[in-house]
């Protein structure tokens, strides 16, 4: 049995245009009853990406204000890669008062979680959900859920970077005999201990195999590993 | 005690930061004649320290460096994959669950207990930021060290022989090698849990196990 999230998940794999990511999003927000949530890349030449939920007219106006130059949350998530609690950057400047006042007025929420994203040739990247729900919830909040959003925040990094213009895709790793075999059968369904009877190997040797097609896909997991082989064709399920 | 630095903090700890680099450049440079950068100061610094990496110290006391490792995403770039993709035969590893672990440095003079305690941080990071693993490369000599501290990595590759062989390997540190790891460094679980904290915060430092 499937959960929500996996769904969720699986729909983003096969998304082909990024209004698909939009609609992902918006599933997501439902999901995990938040606020919002936002997916936001920006390029070193100050260019911004994404998608969320926030109004369209805040959006218009963190653009109009150029916001960005004096965003806690970008600019220290710039300088870290772990997730971070908005109730550890600095806020403290006038602007940065105004601003975060600003955006509570606009119904962002004053609880935030971001998850700061470094992707290949010095790309930036955040994810954050966003909220209003006092400090112990909020912590219960993010305890509960924070694997689960630095996950979700690179699925949406992956398949921003796919609908790059210009991209060049990355070589497609061959995956071995082995590696194949092991994904197919895991693909049908079979469970582990059932893949590795019918491939003669014990489990150990499976999960190895399965670690290194895995690395090769640049998967999150075995289930992500699984769900890239055959969007890919490397593997028939 | 173990702390959890990035450049802006390390920045305001300048004693720190420099005997740190100062180490770097005495082991890599001086006892291992690696081919890295030290610039008139005495300090080795190389490209990578200019893209906001994380930094684990082991604070000798007195602002002084005992030893320390250096961690970086494997998502952006990094030193394994940008200089020792060969070693897993010319694929890049890259996850958000997997970050490179490079420049594991002791101070000279430091007991086998520094090495332990920055294994154990790593641990820490395992657990807390929801890693799978942590990827480095190491040398024939490290790999004594790993073994004696009961934290021996999974080899992806090698190449070399004997003392010059080196190693590209992945870590995961189950509950049973972090208590060894922890026995070693004389360091009680608990207190490596309130280094952390102190460093990451009480809201953002409690990640469940999966």
């Amino acid at each position: 049995m499937k959960s929500g999230l996996e769904r969720i998940l699986e729909t983003l794999e096969g998304a082909k245009a990024p209004a698909d990511m939009q609609n992902a999003i918006e599933a997501l927000r439902d999901s995990f009853a938040v606020r919002h949530m936002v997916y936001h890349w920006v390029s070193a030449a100050g260019e911004q990406y994404g998608c969320g939920t926030y109004s369209a007219a805040w959006v218009a106006r963190y653009l109009e204000r150029d916001y960005l130059r004096i965003d806690p949350v970008v600019q220290g998530c710039m300088q870290h890669f772990q997730p971070v609690d908005w109730k550890r950057l600095d806020w403290s400047g006038k602007a940065q008062r105004a601003f975060q006042a600003d955006a509570i007025a606009h119904g962002v929420g004053h609880q935030g979680f971001s998850v700061p994203i470094r992707g290949p040739n010095g790309q930036f990247a955040l994810f954050t959900v966003s909220h209003d729900a006092d400090d112990a919830t909020w912590a219960a909040f993010e305890r509960r859920n924070s694997r689960d959003l630095i996950l979700i925040a690179h699925y949406f990094n992956s398949k921003a970077l796919e609908f790059q213009p210009g991209r060049t895709p990355a070589p497609a790793q061959a995956l071995s005999p082995r590696e194949v075999d092991a994904m197919t059968l895991l693909a049908m369904g079979y469970s582990r201990a059932q893949v590795a009877n019918s491939l003669s190997i014990s489990e150990h040797t499976l999960r190895a195999y399965i670690e290194s097609a895995r690395l090769k896909l640049g998967a999150l997991n075995t289930t992500h590993a699984v769900a890239r082989a055959i969007s890919r064709g490397l593997i028939v399920a | 005690m173990l702390r959890y630095m990035t450049q802006d903090e390390l920045a305001r700890r300048p004693g720190l930061r420099d005997t740190m680099f100062r180490d770097r450049a005495a082991q890599f440079s001086d006892r291992l004649g690696w081919a890295v950068a030290v610039d008139a100061a005495g300090l080795e610094r190389d490209q990578y320290d200019a893209l906001d990496p994380l930094y684990v110290l082991w604070d000798a006391g007195g602002d002084r460096h005992g030893g320390s490792r250096r961690f970086l995403p494997t998502t952006g770039r990094c030193m394994v994959n940008e200089h020792f993709a060969h070693l897993n035969g010319g694929a890049p590893v890259s996850s958000p669950v997997i970050w490179e672990c490079t420049r594991f440095c002791l101070a000279p003079g430091a007991g086998p207990h520094v090495a332990a305690a920055l294994m154990l941080a790593g641990g820490e990071l395992l657990e807390r930021q929801g890693l799978h693993h942590l990827l480095g490369v190491f040398d024939a000599n490290m790999e004594r060290i790993y073994r004696r501290i009961g934290a021996s990595p999974q080899v992806l590759g090698s190449a070399g022989e004997g003392r010059d062989r080196i190693s590209l390997g992945l870590w995961s540190l189950t509950r049973q090698a972090r208590a060894r790891v922890a026995r070693r460094a004389g360091i009680s679980p608990a207190l490596s849990q309130l280094w952390y904290r102190r460093a990451f915060g009480a809201e953002n430092s409690s990640l469940q196990p999966a």
